[in-house]
């Protein structure tokens, strides 16, 4: 779909613990088609230190209602600026950008995701969903506390987790469930979205097994149309914009 | 109607608003936003001899009011732009301005002889500002002798407008404007990036990875202003404004102070179609005013 700048109305916002804010934002535009991993940038009013628009992970698309939903988690000035928005309220917004993830036939693929890196996830399981196709989510997080909307993700698709206080589902980081061993010969994709160290280890895992993985980066961002070349990663084509050439990219052509 | 098209030195372009270099990629990132046709030129990113992959992220951070930047002039070199961009890009507008950057003297002009024969190339931007090089960029700039070497070099091998863009971390800027105007230059841009910086208090380290980088946005506009004013006043060529303008208000006063044409750069990276948006608010300021044609208020400041 072609990017516009508009003001699009809230007409949902669920608080989640007291850090996350599951968000509703409406147009009264339609929408053509929104790729799963493209995202909004929002321009934050109220904050004096916030000069730059942030960017937010596309959860998923209402295309009957062409309202978006994204989750956003409550760091700093920025976010605590639009946390302060209620329903009716209107946010300035940039969107869609970026390439979004390529949702390919492969049978079976895995989700990874951590933190906030989990929102597009589901929007990709979505797509696969209506492909006929089985993906499978695999989280790891720090403690139990720190996943949200789990029941969310377990209602379309099969749920592993991890946590590294072994409080919830298989003790470690994501790359040590044994679910690798178990389908690793059955899997055709990987989609990946989390920290960065987290992307890169299960790249390294899709490398060695020669299994086709996306990772959707997260560079700190500006202008989020390619212009201002503040997002940049090293890719084996040189630096590239990730808001534009990305944020998703063949792990095997980024250079972590 | 109001007539908005200016004269920025025997090039005659139909509106005041340019981009600025290094704001707006090549155009094509955003012709979603706006009809970049209707932009009195598109001057794209900094264009070197040699491709440059830029220097190391993070390279940008946001203080208040403005933007720290130490990019680096990422481009992949003129021939590039020639071969591959240009041929993309021709259409967008009827004045294509290549910003010209180097380290030396001769990259300036081996750069400018291969723009020479594309034809939408009306203008180069000579760079003598850029703070985020290790060599040449801003040394040219802050140096009346420098400054005016380069241009000399320039003026002899390109035929076509050339607008000087100057630095302004320097003590006299309007003496920097003399020296280029007097080699030869058709109009002066100004102002580039403040050399400044930004600190993280909690780690004690600089955020960006090259310690220092340059300050844009509404933070410089004030200073920008006074220096456009100063070289208004110390100058025949047309002059160029930019820093800080982030609407058609602020467009106004640059002209005001002196500018023929301003460049909108920051501003796009917060609202894509701001350059659009200054032309539609300076047609709307003359409407209101009375103003037949924009060029009755170029210089205009009332004292
Ligand atoms: C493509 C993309 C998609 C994103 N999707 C989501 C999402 O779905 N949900 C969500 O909650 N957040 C998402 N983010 C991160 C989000 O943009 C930042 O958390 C937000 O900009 C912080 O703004 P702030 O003013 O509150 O914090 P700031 O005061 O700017 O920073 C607070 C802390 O957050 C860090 N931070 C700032 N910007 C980023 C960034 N871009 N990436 C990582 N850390 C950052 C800072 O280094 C600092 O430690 C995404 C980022 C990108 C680039
Ligand atoms: C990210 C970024 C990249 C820039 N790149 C260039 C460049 O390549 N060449 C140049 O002459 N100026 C460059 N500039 C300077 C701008 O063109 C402009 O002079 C300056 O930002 C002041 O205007 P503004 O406040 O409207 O942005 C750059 C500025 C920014 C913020
Ligand atoms: S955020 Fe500006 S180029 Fe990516």
């Amino acid at each position: 779909m072609q990017k516009r700048v508009e003001e699009l109305t809230i007409i949902d916002k669920q608080v989640i613990r007291n850090d996350y804010i599951c968000w509703e934002i409406q147009s009264d535009k339609v929408f053509d088609k929104i790729v799963p991993g493209q995202f909004i940038n929002i321009h934050v009013k109220d904050s004096p230190g916030t000069f730059a628009r942030r960017p937010f992970s596309i959860h998923t698309i209402d295309y009957h209602h062409n309202s978006i939903q994204f989750m956003m988690k409550v760091v700093g000035d920025g976010t605590k600026a639009l946390s302060k928005l209620e329903i009716g309220d209107k946010m300035d917004v940039v969107y869609p950008l970026g390439n979004g993830f390529s949702i390919s036939d492969e049978e079976e693929s895995l989700l990874v995701g951590g933190g906030y890196g989990v929102a597009p996830l589901y929007h990709v399981a979505q797509e696969l969903i209506a492909k006929g196709k089985k993906p499978c989510f695999l989280f790891g997080a720090r403690t139990q506390n720190n996943f949200i909307l789990l029941d969310r993700f377990k209602n379309i698709a099969e749920l592993f987790i991890t946590t590294e206080d072994g409080s919830a589902g298989h003790k470690g980081l994501v790359t040590d469930h044994p679910i690798w061993k178990e389908r690793i010969a059955s899997i055709k994709k990987i989609y990946s979205c989390g920290p960065e160290s987290m992307m890169e280890a299960v790249a390294h895992i899709a490398e060695k097994n020669n299994i086709l993985c996306e990772a959707s980066l997260d560079q700190v961002m500006c202008c989020g149309v390619g212009v201002c070349l503040s997002c940049i990663k090293n890719t084996i084509r040189g630096n590239e914009a990730t808001c534009l050439h990305g944020p998703v990219f063949n792990t095997n052509d980024i250079v972590w | 109607m109001v007539d908005l098209s200016v004269d920025i030195g025997g090039l005659i372009i139909k509106t005041p608003v340019m981009t600025a270099s290094g704001t707006c990629g090549y155009g094509e990132e955003l012709v979603d936003f706006m009809n970049i046709p209707d932009l009195g030129a598109l001057v794209v990113k900094g264009t070197t001899l040699e491709p440059r992959q830029g220097n190391d992220y993070p390279r940008m951070t946001e203080t208040a009011s403005g933007l720290l930047n130490s990019i680096g002039l990422q481009n992949k070199g003129v021939h590039y732009f020639h071969d591959e961009l240009y041929p993309r890009i021709e259409h967008l507008n009827d004045h294509i301005i290549v910003n010209v950057s180097g380290s030396r003297i001769e990259d300036y002009v081996s750069v400018c002889e291969i723009l020479s024969d594309l034809t939408k190339c009306t203008a180069v931007e000579v760079n003598i500002s850029c703070p985020n090089i290790k060599e040449g960029g801003i040394a040219f700039g802050t140096s009346c002798s420098e400054a005016a070497k380069v241009t000399k070099e320039v003026r002899k091998v390109w035929k076509k407008h050339m607008m000087v863009k100057l630095s302004p971390n320097v003590t006299h800027i309007a003496e920097i404007a003399k020296a280029v105007e007097d080699e030869g230059a058709d109009s002066v841009s100004l102002v580039n990036t403040f050399l400044a910086m930004a600190i993280d208090a909690q780690s004690r380290k600089p955020i960006l990875s090259t310690i220092t980088g340059g300050l844009s946005g509404p933070a410089i506009k004030p200073i920008a202003l006074n220096m456009v004013w100063q070289v208004y006043q110390a100058v025949k060529i047309p002059v160029i404004g930019m820093g800080g303008i982030m609407n058609a208000k602020d467009a106004i006063e640059f002209i005001l102070a002196g500018a023929t044409a301003i460049q909108v750069g920051t501003a796009t990276f917060i609202d894509p179609a701001s350059c659009i948006k200054v032309i539609r608010g300076i047609e709307e300021y003359c409407n209101e005013q009375g103003v037949k044609n924009v060029r009755e208020l170029i210089g205009g400041l009332i004292i």
